[in-house]
Formats: structure tokens, C-alpha cells, sequence
């Protein structure tokens, strides 16, 4: 055997013991995560930071960054399948791929913070047409199915006439999919944070972002992984899709802090969220403002700065921006008290009047991040069994 | 054949012996709980009319009775159920304070009812909104909707439980208006024990009721009116 096949041996070998050590860390992250979820069985919500107040805390941050996400991953897909741009269509099944991974972390964080996770199943049976959680139980499981036979047309030749048709369902189905993650807060209308028609719309745009950013970090490990580079016009055009995708969502995050503070009933809860609540501030300013915005817009847009380093940098600044905006939104929203008497002062055993406290304990943290870890699981095993590289054609037809 | 006459005889006299035992408890028991036949009827809707100049700052005996009727632990952690507890109210402007009690509400059209994925939060018939303990998956959402924070949820396991008054670890809770009391014909306990009769409980639709007269002759104002629920709970002196 020359040097060479040796070396090449050698270097497959090191692959091959990488990836069930990645495989193996992302088992052991989902196994502590159950582990949490049975304390939290055992011991009740006691043992998380969330009470009364703050009713929905770190593992609602992880799930809704995960299904806002899988929606928004799909957008690659769409652009392929819907307006037939061919770089897009060589990107949809692993675009639906990271869906299904994403979608399937997501609810399963959803499901097993419940307070009774063994009744998961009880909205099928008892479904209530007036709740907006029902309806997202259709639309979630229905998107899971949906991205299933889209993969299905795409990756079995002789389904291939049924492609577009079933991504042009997917496509309708993930735009109503993350109107009704949004409506969950916007219907909401006693509380200060939440009660907006903008928020269906931000979330969409909010979910372009975030899925595109998601994309772009696993497309550049897997091009790594296989020894590939991505085409330079290829990369060119994601990389300023995601630009576009920022601004936008920037702007609807803008536009929903803007008419808040117009709103005289609102003013407050601008004030504690934007300038004088803690933690909240910060987080929004320097964790969704500055590094889930103006870093990631830097490298994008900075001339020099176009090297597949700074764009995956990019990437995984607006996945970081999104988590530190959903702790706010989410854990911020519930902070704030609740103005059950407005124009007056009020204080109560049960935290009227007053900012409520919240610290994550541990338990919820890991099962947060094992939503993540499932994702990671159905992705890693899923491009390695399956054909999930991108194949583009020697030429960018469009 | 008398032989086999005799053994059928006494097998039948001891199945009717055995199924006497086992279901006279039963029958016993229904009536032990107070169980009612009859349906709830709409004709009426229970409510509540608080006059909050006659409820006395510091005195939280409201409070004690529900916790006591109830089986709640009086804890006053955040994550300690709490069915009903006193706010201290202050305006600013005209320099008066005075406190009153905060529950469930009891709307007519409650939010929590519409956002329970399950139906778990319903309204009865005689407008008292429950949470059915069994359909309850524990999301909080109804917590999230609640315009007054009248919602708990049970953070820890449960012991020593009122066995007219079920709860469940994992479950979300909020006042019942007392809905065993009530379907026994009393008050419900927060009424019943107020020193100063400032909580004053009846019929909103019988015309002749108490509740009913009083609403009539005296100002009155919902919490949150704005929002239009309509809450069975009034407040005087707001």
C-alpha cells in the first residue's frame, strides 16, 4: 500500500471514529436530558426556575428557537421547489431534512416540560377548536408529514412529477405554521408583552433568519467533512440572503418595540425591557441587537470580510441573537407584572405589582439542550445514511 | 335433583349477598360525597359582589378559610398555589389606598377556557369556570391568558388532600367558587367567613337575590371591564 492510501486510510479511519464520538456526545447530552425530564416527573416543576409567575421558562426558549427554526429552514426548499431557483433545489432535502431534525427537537422539549407529559396525546382526542395550541398540534404534526413525502418526492425518482406540488404545500403550510407559533402570543391580549398582531408576521421573518443561519452552519461542516468548497457565488448568495433575512427581522423586532411605545399602556413594560429590567436589557441589546445583528451584518457585508470563516461566524451569531431574543421575549414578557389594575400601585403575597425573579435551574437547561441534541442525532445519522450533500450542476442556471 | 336444586339456591343467595355488599357502598358513598343527579342549570349564574370599603387592611381571613376548605398549604412561595389573596391598592393621585380580594374571576367568556389545548378548563353551565384535573396536561397556557393571575400550578407532589376538593401535581388550579359547597347548598368559604360580610355571594340572574338587588342600588365595576369578559366577581368601592 503506497504512502498515500495509507495516509488517506488513516485519515477515513480518524472520520470514522470522530463521528461516533460526535454521535456518542450528542447521546450522552440526550441522556442527561432525560434524566432531568425524570426529576422533573418525580419531584414536579419544583426543581426548575419557573413558578408562578414566570410559568414558561428556559425549555420554552429552547423549543419555539427549534420550531420557528425548522419552519424557517424550509424557506431554502421553497425557494427551489416553489420559484425553481436550481442552487435552492440542490439544498431542499437537506433544507427539509433539518426541519424534521429541528422540528422533532423542538416538540419533544415542548412535550416533556409538560406537567403531565404521560397525557401528550390527550389534545388528539380532546381537541378544543378555539385554542391555538390545538391548532398547533395539527399544524406541527402535519408539517412533520408534509416534509416527509416532500423528501419522499425528491429522493424516490419516480415521485419526482409530485415534487413541486408538495412543496408548494409545504411552503403554504410552514407560513400558517408560524402564524399559529406566533398567535400563541398574540392572542395573549391581557399582557403588556404580547397581545400584537405583529408578532405572527416577526416570527415569520424572525424564522427566514434563524433557518437560514441554521442551514449555512451545517451545510459548511458537511462541504468540511466531505474535503468539498462550496461554490464562491453559491456561498456569495447565501451569505447575502441571510444578510437580507437580518435586516428584515431587525426591522419587525423594531417595529414591534416602536408601537408598543406608543401605546401609553405599554410605555412601562418598554422601559423595563429596554432600559431598566436587568438582565433584559442586556440580553436585548447586547445579545440579540449586537451580536444576533450588527456582528453578523459586519461580516457579511464588510468588504474583505467574505471568507467561509466569517460567513459561518455570521451564521452562528444570529442563532445566539435568537436565543438571547426569545429569553426576552419569553421570560422578560412574564417579568413584568401583569396591570390588573392600571393607573394604580399594588403589591400582593403572589408578586403583584413586582418584577418576578427567575433563575433556570440545571434540569431545565439540559432539557433544552437536548432538544438541540436530538436535532443534532436525526441530522449527523441522517447525511450519513442518506444522500443528503448538495449536488450542484457545473453551471448556476439562475 | 334436590341436591342440585339446594346448591343452585344457596349459589344465587350468596351472588345476591355478594353483589348487595359490593354495591351498597357505592350507593352509600355517592350520597356521603353529596352527589347531585340533576344537571347544573344555566337559569343561574353564580357571582360575587366585594365591597372593598368594608374589607379591613391586614385582615386575610378569606385567605385562611380558602386555604383551610381547600387543603392548600398557605405557602407563600412563587410556586405555592395561591386561590385567592389580598392586593394592597394604592392611587397615587388621590392619595387613598385599600385592599380587596383577587380570585378567579369567573368570566363569562374566560380566556383560559379558550386556550386549553384539552377542554380541561371549562365553564359550567351556572358560570363557574373549573379545570378538570384529569384532562389537564399541565402547559400553563390558561396561565399565560389569565388577565388576573388567578391561576396556579402544582409544582410538587400533594399530601393529605380534601377529598371533596381533588388536586394533582403537574395539574394547574385556580378557585372553584367553592363548587362542593355551593352543589351542598352553602356559601362558599371566603364568603362564609369574612368578618364584615364584605363578600356578599348569589344568584346574578335570579332578580330577587340579594346580589342581584344590591347590583342594582349600589356602584359596582368588573376588573378589567375593558377586556370584555364579563367576570362574575363585582367590586364596590373600586
Amino acid at each position: 500500500m503506497s504512502t498515500s492510501l495509507n495516509s488517506k486510510y488513516a485519515a477515513l479511519q480518524f472520520k470514522n471514529r470522530l463521528y461516533y464520538l460526535l454521535l456518542a456526545a450528542g447521546g450522552l447530552v440526550l441522556l442527561a436530558a432525560l434524566y432531568s425530564v425524570h426529576m422533573m416527573e418525580s419531584h414536579g416543576h419544583i426543581i426548575t426556575g419557573m413558578n408562578n409567575q414566570i410559568v414558561w421558562g428556559v425549555p420554552h426558549v429552547f423549543a419555539i428557537f427549534l420550531i420557528v427554526a425548522a419552519s424557517g429552514v424550509l424557506n431554502v426548499a421553497s425557494i427551489g421547489s416553489v420559484f425553481g431557483k436550481a442552487i435552492y433545489k440542490a439544498r431542499a432535502p437537506l433544507a427539509s431534512l433539518l426541519s424534521i431534525a429541528m422540528l422533532a427537537g423542538g416538540l419533544a422539549v415542548l412535550m416533556l416540560d409538560l406537567g403531565r407529559p404521560d397525557r401528550f396525546m390527550l389534545p388528539a382526542f380532546n381537541f378544543n377548536v378555539t385554542s391555538v395550541f390545538a391548532w398547533n398540534v395539527v399544524l406541527y404534526s402535519g408539517l412533520f408529514g408534509l416534509v416527509v413525502a416532500y423528501l419522499w418526492t425528491m429522493m424516490e425518482k419516480r415521485m419526482n412529477v409530485w415534487t413541486k406540488s408538495v412543496g408548494l404545500a409545504v411552503f403554504a403550510w410552514r407560513f400558517i405554521l408560524t402564524t399559529g407559533t406566533g398567535l400563541i402570543f398574540a392572542f395573549l391580549t391581557a399582557r403588556q408583552a404580547y397581545g400584537s398582531a405583529i408578532l405572527p408576521p416577526m416570527f415569520i421573518v424572525l424564522s427566514f433568519a434563524w433557518g437560514m443561519a441554521v442551514f449555512h452552519m451545517v451545510q459548511t461542516v458537511m462541504y468540511a467533512w466531505n474535503d468539498k468548497v462550496l461554490d464562491p457565488a453559491i456561498m456569495e448568495r447565501k451569505k447575502h440572503l441571510l444578510g437580507v433575512f437580518v435586516l428584515a427581522s431587525l426591522y419587525m423586532v423594531a417595529v414591534y418595540h416602536m408601537t408598543n411605545l406608543y401605546f401609553a399602556h405599554k410605555t412601562g413594560f418598554e422601559h423595563f425591557i429596554l432600559k431598566d429590567g436587568g438582565v433584559y436589557p442586556t440580553l436585548f441589546w447586547w445579545g440579540y441587537v449586537v451580536l444576533g445583528n450588527i456582528v453578523p451584518l459586519i461580516l457579511i457585508y464588510l468588504p474583505g470580510l467574505g471568507s467561509k470563516i466569517s460567513a459561518l461566524a455570521a451564521s452562528l451569531t444570529v442563532v445566539l441573537g435568537g436565543f438571547a431574543f426569545l429569553y426576552v421575549f419569553i421570560i422578560g414578557g412574564q417579568a413584568y407584572p401583569l396591570d390588573i389594575f392600571p393607573g394604580f400601585q399594588v403589591s400582593s403575597t403572589f408578586g403583584d405589582g413586582q418584577i418576578a425573579s427567575y433563575t433556570p435551574s440545571v434540569y431545565e437547561i439540559l432539557l433544552g439542550l437536548g432538544g438541540l441534541a436530538i436535532a443534532f442525532i436525526i441530522t449527523t445519522v441522517s447525511v450519513r445514511v442518506l444522500n443528503f450533500m448538495p449536488h450542484d450542476k457545473p453551471y448556476i442556471a439562475d | 335433583m334436590n341436591d342440585i336444586h339446594n346448591q343452585r339456591r344457596s349459589f344465587l343467595k350468596t351472588s345476591l349477598g355478594v353483589a348487595a355488599v359490593t354495591v351498597a357502598p357505592g350507593l352509600l358513598l355517592f350520597d356521603v360525597a353529596h352527589g347531585k343527579s340533576e344537571a347544573v342549570s344555566s337559569k343561574v349564574r353564580w357571582g360575587m359582589l366585594i365591597d372593598t370599603t368594608n374589607c379591613a387592611d391586614g385582615c386575610h381571613d378569606c385567605v385562611t378559610a380558602c386555604n383551610k376548605e381547600n387543603g392548600l398549604s398557605g405557602g407563600l412561595a412563587p410556586t405555592d398555589s395561591q386561590w385567592i389573596r389580598k392586593i394592597e391598592i394604592k392611587d397615587v393621585s388621590a392619595g387613598r389606598s385599600f385592599a380587596l380580594p383577587m380570585m378567579c374571576q369567573h368570566c363569562e367568556e374566560p380566556p383560559c377556557v379558550d386556550v386549553c389545548p384539552t377542554g380541561a378548563s371549562f365553564k359550567r353551565a351556572d358560570g363557574i369556570v373549573l379545570v378538570d384535573k384529569h384532562r389537564c396536561i399541565g402547559c400553563r397556557y390558561c396561565m399565560m391568558a389569565c388577565p388576573y393571575k388567578a391561576r396556579s400550578f402544582v409544582h410538587e407532589p400533594l399530601h393529605n388532600q380534601n377529598p371533596d376538593v381533588p388536586r394533582g401535581k403537574g395539574t394547574v388550579e385556580s378557585c372553584t367558587l367553592c363548587v362542593h359547597r355551593i352543589d351542598a347548598g352553602k356559601q362558599p368559604a371566603c364568603a362564609e367567613a369574612c368578618p364584615n360580610k364584605s363578600i356578599l355571594f348569589g344568584d346574578l340572574n335570579d332578580r330577587n337575590s340579594e346580589i342581584a338587588k344590591k347590583l342594582r342600588t349600589v356602584a359596582s365595576v368588573q376588573v378589567r371591564s375593558d377586556l370584555g369578559l364579563n367576570p362574575g366577581i363585582h367590586y364596590q368601592g373600586i
